[in-house]
């Protein structure tokens, strides 16, 4: 599974570069939220990826039986989801504002920083 | 633990403010006490480093890095350290009264002070690395000196000068000191001293001889960057008395005396620093006599004699060298004194031209006999040191072994000049008839009129018992790199040659006084050709650098986000390219078990990140996104990471409502970029998706690290109480980062509500603008 993981990481990061390349701020929303994505990926794959082992300890144990999937890149990429949420949500709002003050969707227009 | 007492002097500087608060005008008084102590502590050195035996002081800096603050006192260091110390005591005094009552005293005490640290560390210092620190030390704190009176323009520029030309080759000095370092395999100079054969025959020699000496030659002064020195007299006076003694400009001439065992002798050696020396001392000898003001004139006879110290450590023969200890040393006497007489005319009359001056002699006597018995030292007349200075310096020219009839002709023509120089500056102004000057002068006070009479009192005493040099002249030169030397200074030679010449180089300096005003007439045809010089070479570079940096920040610089995360990225791709084909050689994983369901999820994936970039509607490349999201919560399910998906679900359906909330109020996507420059980002893209591939296939082909989570599933039940080790870790074990986290979640969440709320208490939804200019203005 992880060769296709790799293709697949790799065609997220171009279209998400790509798309943050663009001069229309809308685009470049579309480009974070697929950089963010892409990047999450590439920290749970790169670590491993297991079949229907999560990382569980059954009831009544005191560590889980066999080996399980490895916890740490899941704590992490978890965090990161959620920061990534935090900061889209930012910059939509601020991209939002910024279009409400400018009134230009091309940021090769928003040239004055305080209009 | 003397390298602390001394180097506490920068503690001083920055209580000198504080003390000329309690102590007023007595503050220099107390000040000048910290030298003194320092030369005291050298004389304590004298006996034992006269008898042979350097002192080596070791104290460790960075010993990880083989940096020391050893110092090392031997003949060299000591004579220069001593003239530091014991003139930088003279100048405190003496600027105590010249800047008597001035607003910004006790900032010039601090740079004074911290100078005069850097330039005994940068002599003392044993060990390459310290020895740049101090040295760029100086090259600041001289440009801060330099350009004490920044309200004057002409200050800061000659500052600045200073500063550039200086640390340029300060960093050609940098790059010679590590080639220098790495070449002798120590970076103890002591060490260093002794590998003089192995480096001479190193492959390196040729670019690190160029670099240190590109280093020495701008500090000092030398062809073709002898002009900041005159255009650094728009210091005050007592600076020029410090930096163009003993000091800032002749720590090119000490490096190059220091590096005589080491790297001199050779064919390379010998011809630059004979012919660029010489060359410097016509030079500055030949620019003098153009010039009126009395410190220029003084200036330039400086450059005349850094001109002969690096001629004579070019000759390089053992009468060659002790020629030149005893020439640095007599100028170093003659010149603070004459600088500090032509401070206390420019005090007391009020103008620095010295055709404006006349008579003086009645008005103030001593100032008079100080200026008196220090020209006599600068135009090299018996009984004054500088009478032997400069017959030895006569004598070792006449036996030079290359270029002698060159150097012999710019040795007499500097020094009937120099007579002439010396004249002009000592009888112009006290002589003749007097003249009205803007302030009717007067004997200075004492604390200016100290130091200059102790140092001409040195330069005659040592001229009439030249015999107390003779064991320190020894101990340097044979430090320098003389074999066995047997030193006998002595007023009078004899009639040879030498005194043939100095009397035939009286007699045309004196002509050369007598008709001084033509002469200066005559010369002034040649300023246009003059005005071409060196000088008028930095001008250009110097507009040259200010285009480039222009053009180089509109290119690089130019405010378009995207362009500099195109350089960004391509630097990346760049880097990480090379480095991974030529310097590794990568193995691929690419054998691949997969279900078919799982391809199926990484195709969904892919075509929705793809349609995402290709609709033309918002609300498409947002249910494309959204397509992408939710085949990335269901790979997470796929491969054992309940937790995730489970986060990704929730935060796609959250984003999902954010942007039908609010990117729906944006406007509608627009094809902004060309084709042309949509293919270039394509490019851009697609590299660095390679990139990423190529990296992450690399990893999985790698070998694979033991990984580090084992200790938080064996105890996250036991100590953390917790079934789901995910959770464990994210509130217990790393429960810090969690809070990390949460306070980032808090900080968006109060600037989008911050962002919401601005524009519903505006009201009409837009801020006041400005008048908008034309979109396509810079």
């Amino acid at each position: 599974m992880e060769p296709l993981m790799a293709v697949s990481i790799g065609v997220l990061f171009a279209c998400a570069i790509y798309m943050m390349l663009r001069r229309s701020i809308v685009k470049l929303v579309i480009g974070l939220m697929l950089l963010s994505n892409a990047a999450n990926l590439l920290i749970f794959s790169t670590a491993g990826m297991e079949r229907g082992r999560p990382p569980l300890v059954p009831e009544g144990m005191a560590a889980p039986a066999g080996s399980v999937a490895d916890p740490l890149p899941q704590a992490l990429v978890l965090t990161a989801i959620v920061i990534a949420f935090g900061v889209l949500s930012f910059s939509v709002v601020l991209l939002r504002r910024a279009w409400e003050v400018v009134r230009a969707d091309d940021l090769d227009k928003m040239k004055d920083t305080d209009t | 633990m003397m390298q602390l007492a001394v180097l506490s002097g920068f503690v001083l500087a920055a209580f000198a403010p504080l003390l000329y608060r309690w102590l007023g005008s007595r503050t220099t008084v107390f000040l000048a006490l910290y030298p003194a102590a320092i030369v005291v502590w050298l004389l304590a050195q004298w006996p034992s480093v006269v008898g042979g035996e350097p002192v080596l002081l070791e104290m460790a800096w960075v010993p990880g890095m083989d940096i020391t603050l050893t110092f090392l006192i031997d003949g060299l260091s000591l004579l220069f350290a001593l003239l530091i110390a014991g003139i930088g005591a003279f100048v405190l005094l003496y600027a105590g009264g010249y800047l008597h009552g001035h607003r910004d005293l006790p900032r010039f005490l601090v740079i004074l002070i911290a100078f005069m640290v850097s330039m005994l560390g940068l002599v003392l210092a044993d060990n390459l690395v310290t020895l740049f620190v101090f040295w760029e030390l100086t090259s600041i704190t001289s440009y801060l000196l330099i350009g004490f009176n920044h309200t004057d323009l002409s200050a800061r520029k000659a500052a600045l000068q200073g500063l550039f030309v200086t640390v340029a080759g300060g960093l050609a000095l940098l790059a010679g000191l590590v080639m220098l370092g790495s070449a002798g395999g120590s970076w103890s100079l002591v060490e260093l001293t002794t590998r003089g054969e192995a480096l001479r025959e190193h492959p390196l020699y040729t670019p690190m001889l160029i670099c240190l000496l590109l280093g020495a030659f701008t500090k000092s002064a030398q062809f073709p960057f002898h002009f900041w020195l005159p255009n650094a007299m728009a210091a005050p006076t007592p600076v020029s008395a410090y930096l163009h003694s003993a000091t800032m400009v002749k720590a090119g001439i000490y490096l190059m005396a220091r590096l005589q065992p080491s790297l001199g002798g050779t064919e390379a050696w010998v011809t630059i620093l004979s012919l660029v020396g010489a060359m410097t001392m016509f030079t500055g000898a030949f620019l003098a006599v153009r010039h009126t003001n009395v410190k220029k004139l003084l200036a330039y006879s400086t450059v005349m004699a850094l001109g002969t110290l690096t001629m004579l450590l070019g000759i390089g023969t053992q009468g060659a060298l002790v020629a030149f200890v005893v020439f640095l040393l007599a100028h170093s006497l003659y010149k603070g004194a004459l600088f500090m007489v032509a401070g206390i005319l420019d005090h007391e009359t009020g103008t620095k031209d010295v055709t404006a001056m006349g008579g003086l002699r009645t008005l103030m006597p001593v100032t008079t006999a100080v200026a008196l018995v220090a020209a006599l030292s600068l135009a090299g007349l018996p009984p004054l040191l500088g009478f032997i200075g400069k017959e030895l310096m006569f004598e070792s020219v006449l036996h030079a072994s290359h270029f002698t009839l060159l150097l012999l002709l710019l040795a007499f023509a500097a020094a009937f000049l120099t007579i002439a120089v010396a004249a002009i500056v000592a009888l112009r102004p006290f002589f003749g008839e007097q003249r009205q000057t803007p302030h009717v002068a007067h004997e200075p006070p004492a604390a200016m009129l100290l130091g200059p009479a102790v140092l001409a009192a040195l330069s005659l005493l040592l001229g009439l018992m030249p015999g107390g040099l003779d064991g320190l002249v020894q101990a340097i030169v044979v430090g320098i790199g003389a074999p066995e030397a047997n030193v006998h200074l002595a007023l009078w030679h004899g009639i040879n040659l030498p005194l043939l010449m100095s009397l035939a180089a009286l007699v045309l300096g004196w002509l050369i006084f007598r008709r001084w005003d033509r002469l200066r007439a005559r010369l002034a045809y040649l300023d246009p050709v003059i005005a071409r010089g060196p000088e008028a070479g930095y001008d250009a570079i110097m507009v040259a650098l200010v285009r480039i940096a222009e053009w180089q920040t509109r290119a690089l610089q130019n405010g378009y986000l995207r362009n500099y995360l195109a350089v960004t990225l391509l630097v990346l791709v760049g880097l990480v390219g090379h480095a991974f084909f030529f310097r590794h050689t990568p193995q691929f994983d690419v054998s691949i078990s997969v279900y078919l369901h799982e391809a199926v999820v990484a195709g969904l994936m892919i075509a929705g990140a793809v349609t995402a970039c290709l609709m033309k509607s918002r609300l498409a490349a947002v249910a494309a996104v959204g397509v992408m999201g939710f085949s990335i919560a269901l790979t997470f399910v796929l491969f054992s990471a309940p937790d995730l998906a489970i986060t990704q679900l929730l935060v796609e359906t959250l984003t999902v409502i954010l942007l039908v909330l609010v990117l729906f109020r944006l406007p509608r996507f627009a094809n902004l970029s060309a084709p042309s420059e949509r293919l270039r980002d394509l490019v851009v893209a697609s590299a660095f998706g390679v990139m990423v591939t190529l990296l992450m296939l690399a990893v999985l082909g790698g070998e694979r690290l033991p990984r580090i989570s084992d200790y938080m599933v064996e105890n996250s039940q036991p100590l953390g109480h917790g079934h789901n080790i995910v959770n464990v870790i994210l509130v217990d074990f790393r429960a810090l980062d969690t809070l990390g986290e949460i306070f980032v979640l808090a900080l968006a969440a109060i600037g989008v509500y911050a962002m919401l709320r601005f524009h519903a208490a505006e009201g009409t939804g837009r801020l006041p603008t400005r008048p908008r200019s034309s979109d396509d203005g810079e």
